[in-house]
């Protein structure tokens, strides 16, 4: 099909922060997407959005009540392609750190842990801003980008960079490694925010809706 | 692999426009919000800041309408503030597609303001700005720098290192630091009052107010340990150019993000 011409793309609101941002990238670059608060939207679209920006305790208690938990997994399970971001993919994982510990959705095996780091190395909490990813392997989303880009960031919590099952790309931070896009079948999702990327972070959404 | 610093351009916006002024009197007229904004942003800047420097002081909310239009032309992070008076003001710039809310005066009058906007929208949702002072070392004032509101015409006799971290403590995700002394003057930013909050705080610092030169972004970056440089007037006036000041801070070791 490609262009995005003919294609619905569902963005799920779950009144988790904003995602004002990813609708308005979506249709700068002609995608004729929708932001709905309402499971059968997210049956009949062809493709999946779940953003995230927040914490995970209020995002995974709002997800539960619109019923959005249930519409993503089956989502995932009808093989909908289906981009999670940030927040939306930390949320895919068994569990968060935040708040306490959160259980999640568990779509995908492990943790989402906080960032810690010695006093003394004074580093800086959230990872706030811009950082590149080193992808590891080829993926329809995550192409025709330059080399040594740097994509958008802002997260305290992170997940392992160590799943080769699921890693697409990878970042470091302050020495730490962490996984910065997941691929997985019918599943890509970010750590960062292409919606907020510049112009690659809008090649990889133009490569999700011809994916 | 490292995070990059960022360089921020600030629109001051009044009546619609982009204004600039020094320490904060005697405004001239830059431009149109919308275009100077994509013109930024195809320039290679990595943030843009939106303040509505006249709402507070005419009672209104911040304009929403040009918040959207800003909004819908840029991909990249994207604060506004001023007239922000509630969490539903908060929620509203969000809605219409900022990302960060920067809050000021507001949240040195009501503290709580940052706590409750970090509960509702995440922490990365809550910028303070502050505007801090020179002024001699006292018992109330310890750090010799003090909190001023209403464009430094009012101190409020509150210590700046001390209020860097209580709003850190009660939840905001950034501090966007404005040196009065040094706004506007083009001649450098206040490194000693930059590194002071910078190193006091785990949460980055955006240094503003005295940008000239590249040398005064690498200073404030380097010595200044700040996370980010807000300048305005250096590309306002078209003396340089976003992805100009960019290359030379990167030549000079100092890692920024170039558009490849």
């Amino acid at each position: 099909m490609g262009g995005g011409v003919d294609i619905v793309i569902a963005i799920i609101d779950y009144e988790a922060g904003n995602l004002r941002s990813v609708e308005l990238a979506l249709k700068h670059i002609g995608a004729d997407c929708i932001v709905t608060q309402d499971p059968e939207v997210i049956k009949s679209a062809d493709k999946v959005i779940f953003p995230g920006v927040g914490a995970a305790e209020s995002c995974m208690e709002n997800l539960k009540r619109f019923r959005m938990d249930k519409a993503l997994v089956d989502a995932l399970e009808s093989n909908k392609k289906v981009l999670a971001i940030c927040v939306g993919m930390q949320l895919l994982f068994e569990k968060s750190m935040e708040d306490g510990g959160v259980d999640c959705l568990g779509v995908l095996k492990g943790t989402v842990e906080h960032f810690e780091f010695p006093n003394e190395e004074r580093v800086k909490i959230p990872h706030m801003g811009w950082n590149e990813v080193d992808f590891v392997t080829p993926h329809p989303v995550f192409k025709n980008i330059p080399p040594s880009s740097e994509y958008y960031f802002v997260h305290s919590y992170y997940v392992e960079g160590n799943d080769i099952e699921i890693l697409a790309g990878k970042t470091e931070y302050a020495g730490k490694v962490f996984t910065s896009a997941i691929a997985r079948d019918n599943l890509a999702a970010t750590q960062f925010h292409p919606e907020k990327s510049g112009k690659v972070g809008l090649q990889i959404l133009k490569n999700f809706l011809d994916w | 692999m490292m995070l990059s610093k960022r360089l921020i351009v600030c629109l001051d916006v009044r009546d619609k426009k982009v204004t600039k002024g020094i320490k904060f009197k005697g405004n001239i007229d830059i431009g149109d919000p919308v275009e100077l904004a994509k013109q930024y942003y195809d320039d290679g800047v990595d943030e843009l800041v939106f303040y509505d420097i006249t709402a507070s002081a005419e009672g209104r909310p911040i304009d929403i309408e040009m918040v959207e239009d800003v909004a819908q032309n840029i991909f990249i992070p994207f604060s506004v503030g001023g007239g922000i008076r509630s969490v539903e003001d908060m929620r509203r710039a969000l809605l219409a597609g900022a990302e960060k809310i920067s809050v000021n005066s507001l949240a040195v009058k009501n503290p709580e303001i940052i706590r409750e906007g970090a509960k509702a929208f995440g922490r990365q949702c809550v910028v303070l700005g502050m505007d801090a002072k020179k002024v001699s070392v006292s018992y109330a004032i310890p750090s010799g720098y003090e909190i001023v509101i209403q464009g430094g015409r009012k101190p409020m006799g509150i210590d700046a290192l001390a209020w860097a971290k209580q709003a850190e403590e009660l939840g905001a995700g950034e501090i966007c630091l404005n040196s009065i002394d040094a706004d506007g003057t083009k001649q450098g930013y206040e490194l000693n009052l930059t590194r002071m909050i910078s190193e006091a705080v785990s949460i980055p610092v955006i240094a503003s107010g005295g940008g000239g030169t590249c040398d005064h972004v690498v200073d404030v970056l380097g010595k200044g340990k700040a996370d980010a440089a807000l300048i305005a007037s250096m590309v306002h006036y078209g003396d340089y150019t976003c992805s100009g000041i960019k290359e030379y801070v990167s030549s000079k070791g100092i890692k920024m993000r170039q558009i490849v």
